[in-house]
């Protein structure tokens, strides 16, 4: 078994305008538990992971800080997770089951590698 | 007279004098401070059968002639002068040596160090519930054999063994220190919540043997909450989730022992007192910021004292067994999960779960599968089930799954 990140990508600024209620994050929750859930309920999940905030800089050399990530970008990192598998192809099928998918985003799967 | 109320002490005195005086000798002698304390009830059964009266406090009687049979021992014992006497001058001046303090106090610490001594990381898990059935509950090895399904001889060689590693790694009949203690309480509460289902999932064919180490387990976590050191909110999640199962205790083994699905349960045989009371320590155990698998497992247990099938109930079950598994992987959390997902998605969608899972050596996956099948692919399901009951290892268990197979034709 190896390990993998997911790095959970959509398009930058989508929550724009978008009222916030207890509802509406539950709702958004859902699908997300769920899915963690049925790779945790495979033993396949090594950490969920975080969610990550719209606000953020880069840094860059010669002290250039610039405002969020998404100047160069149309999709903006949402989150991460670890999970295990036997290889790539199995973590690309863990990962096709993922909410963000649904709302037109992606999972970019990476190898861990052991130092 | 005699004859009822000797076993009865036995019960509930046996385990008091063993601590008191195993603290007092420690692990060196742990076997003499039993002898002393099986010779007390002995010396009780000869003389209170022969004069048939019973004395007026016959528990005092049990402390006063254990109390003399020790400091006798303690006097007369070479190995005193040499390893404990030293010992003990160190911890007090006074003449302290051969003070056998059974007061309601020290009774109730010396319980509670010999927990967390027995219930140490340093020999296996079945040793520490073997240890404990016997000193921390007085079983007889009889009792522990038949809870175990094992032969004397295994049991007293796993208590032996048992005891002779906590005598090489000098282990203290003590309390931890604070630095210590939240991990030490992991193994111990880790420890009860076995010893639990050893009663509650047991072989064992004796219902009241059973149904006595449940009590036992949460008579052991009960006193670790009335501890300030030791009452934390893991260990009221813990006593809440084992009041819970235990409410059910009756409604679960029909007379000959076997099992009765949760569906089928006569609701009227569920303990109402028990269910109170898990509510209770649920609600003691809401503190903190730690969320421990005894608090997910004992809010899965309290939806189900409801049993009245809600959207409501299926869609928190399923969120719990979500958090259970995130908090640690086992597989009758996955396999429970997928039921979950059953209830709340539909089978079709718990199938497409359940065969992910591929736990394909254990009978409840396939039992499971089966579940999941009837009403879909009733040959299927039947195919599973009979997979299942080959699997089963008890009569109780394929005797349940062969019921769900005749209600299939």
């Amino acid at each position: 078994m190896k390990e993998f990140l997911f790095i959970y990508r959509r398009e930058a600024n989508a929550d724009q305008g978008v009222q916030w209620s207890p509802e509406r994050i539950q709702a958004l929750m859902k699908p997300w538990q769920d899915w963690l859930g049925s790779l945790a309920a495979q033993n396949k999940l090594i950490d969920r992971g975080n969610r990550l905030d719209g606000d953020g800089t880069v840094v860059k050399p010669n002290n250039v800080v610039t405002n969020g990530p998404y100047v160069e970008m149309k999709e903006a990192v949402g989150g991460y997770s670890i999970v295990k598998a036997k290889d790539l192809k199995e973590a690309s099928e863990l990962a096709k089951g993922c909410p963000i998918i649904t709302v037109g985003g992606s999972v970019e799967v990476r190898t861990i590698l052991e130092m | 007279m005699a004859d009822e109320l000797l076993p009865h002490l036995f019960r509930t005195e046996y385990r008091k004098i063993v601590s008191v005086l195993g603290k007092k000798f420690g692990f060196d002698q742990l076997e003499i401070a039993e002898d002393i304390v099986s010779d007390t009830f002995f010396a009780a059964a000869s003389t209170w059968g022969l004069k048939g009266t019973v004395p007026a406090n016959p528990t005092a009687w049990l402390y006063n002639v254990a109390k003399n049979k020790a400091i006798n021992y303690l006097e007369h014992n070479q190995v005193f002068d040499h390893k404990i006497a030293p010992e003990l001058k160190r911890q007090s001046n006074e003449d302290a040596e051969f003070e056998i303090d059974l007061s309601p106090k020290n009774i109730n610490d010396s319980q509670l160090q010999m927990m967390f001594a027995i219930c140490h990381p340093s020999i296996p898990v079945e040793s520490q519930i073997g240890l404990s059935l016997r000193i921390l509950c007085g079983f007889g090895i009889d009792e522990i054999a038949d809870a175990f399904l094992a032969d004397k001889e295994a049991i007293n060689k796993r208590l032996f063994r048992a005891k002779q590693k906590l005598r090489e790694e000098k282990v203290n009949i003590s309390l931890p220190g604070a630095a210590e203690l939240d991990d030490r309480l992991q193994t111990v509460l880790r420890t009860i919540y076995l010893f639990f289902n050893e009663g509650y999932y047991s072989v064992s064919q004796n219902k009241t043997l059973r149904k006595d180490v449940c009590f036992e387990a949460i008579r052991l976590c009960y006193m670790l909450a009335q501890n300030i050191s030791t009452n934390k909110p893991d260990v009221n999640a813990l006593l809440s989730l084992m009041c819970f199962h235990a409410s059910r205790f009756d409604a679960r083994l029909d007379e000959k022992g076997e099992q009765i699905l949760y569906e089928e349960q006569d609701t009227n045989r569920w303990d109402s007192d028990l269910v109170l009371r898990g509510e209770y320590f649920l609600n003691m155990s809401a503190s903190g910021t730690k969320l421990s698998k005894y608090h997910v497992e004992a809010m899965i247990a309290y939806w189900h004292t409801n049993r009245e099938d809600t959207a409501e109930k299926w869609e928190n079950i399923l969120s719990l067994y979500n958090q259970l598994l995130f908090i640690e992987y086992s597989p009758v959390a996955a396999l429970n999960r997928t039921y979950a997902v059953s209830k709340v998605h539909g089978k079709e969608k718990a199938l497409v779960e359940a065969k992910k899972l591929e736990l394909t050596d254990n009978h409840f996956y396939f039992a499971l599968l089966g579940e999941l099948y009837s009403g879909l692919d009733n040959n299927e399901a039947k195919n599973n089930f009979g997979k299942a009951m080959e699997m089963a290892k008890t009569a109780s268990d394929k005797n349940t799954i062969r019921k769900k197979i005749e209600k299939l034709r």
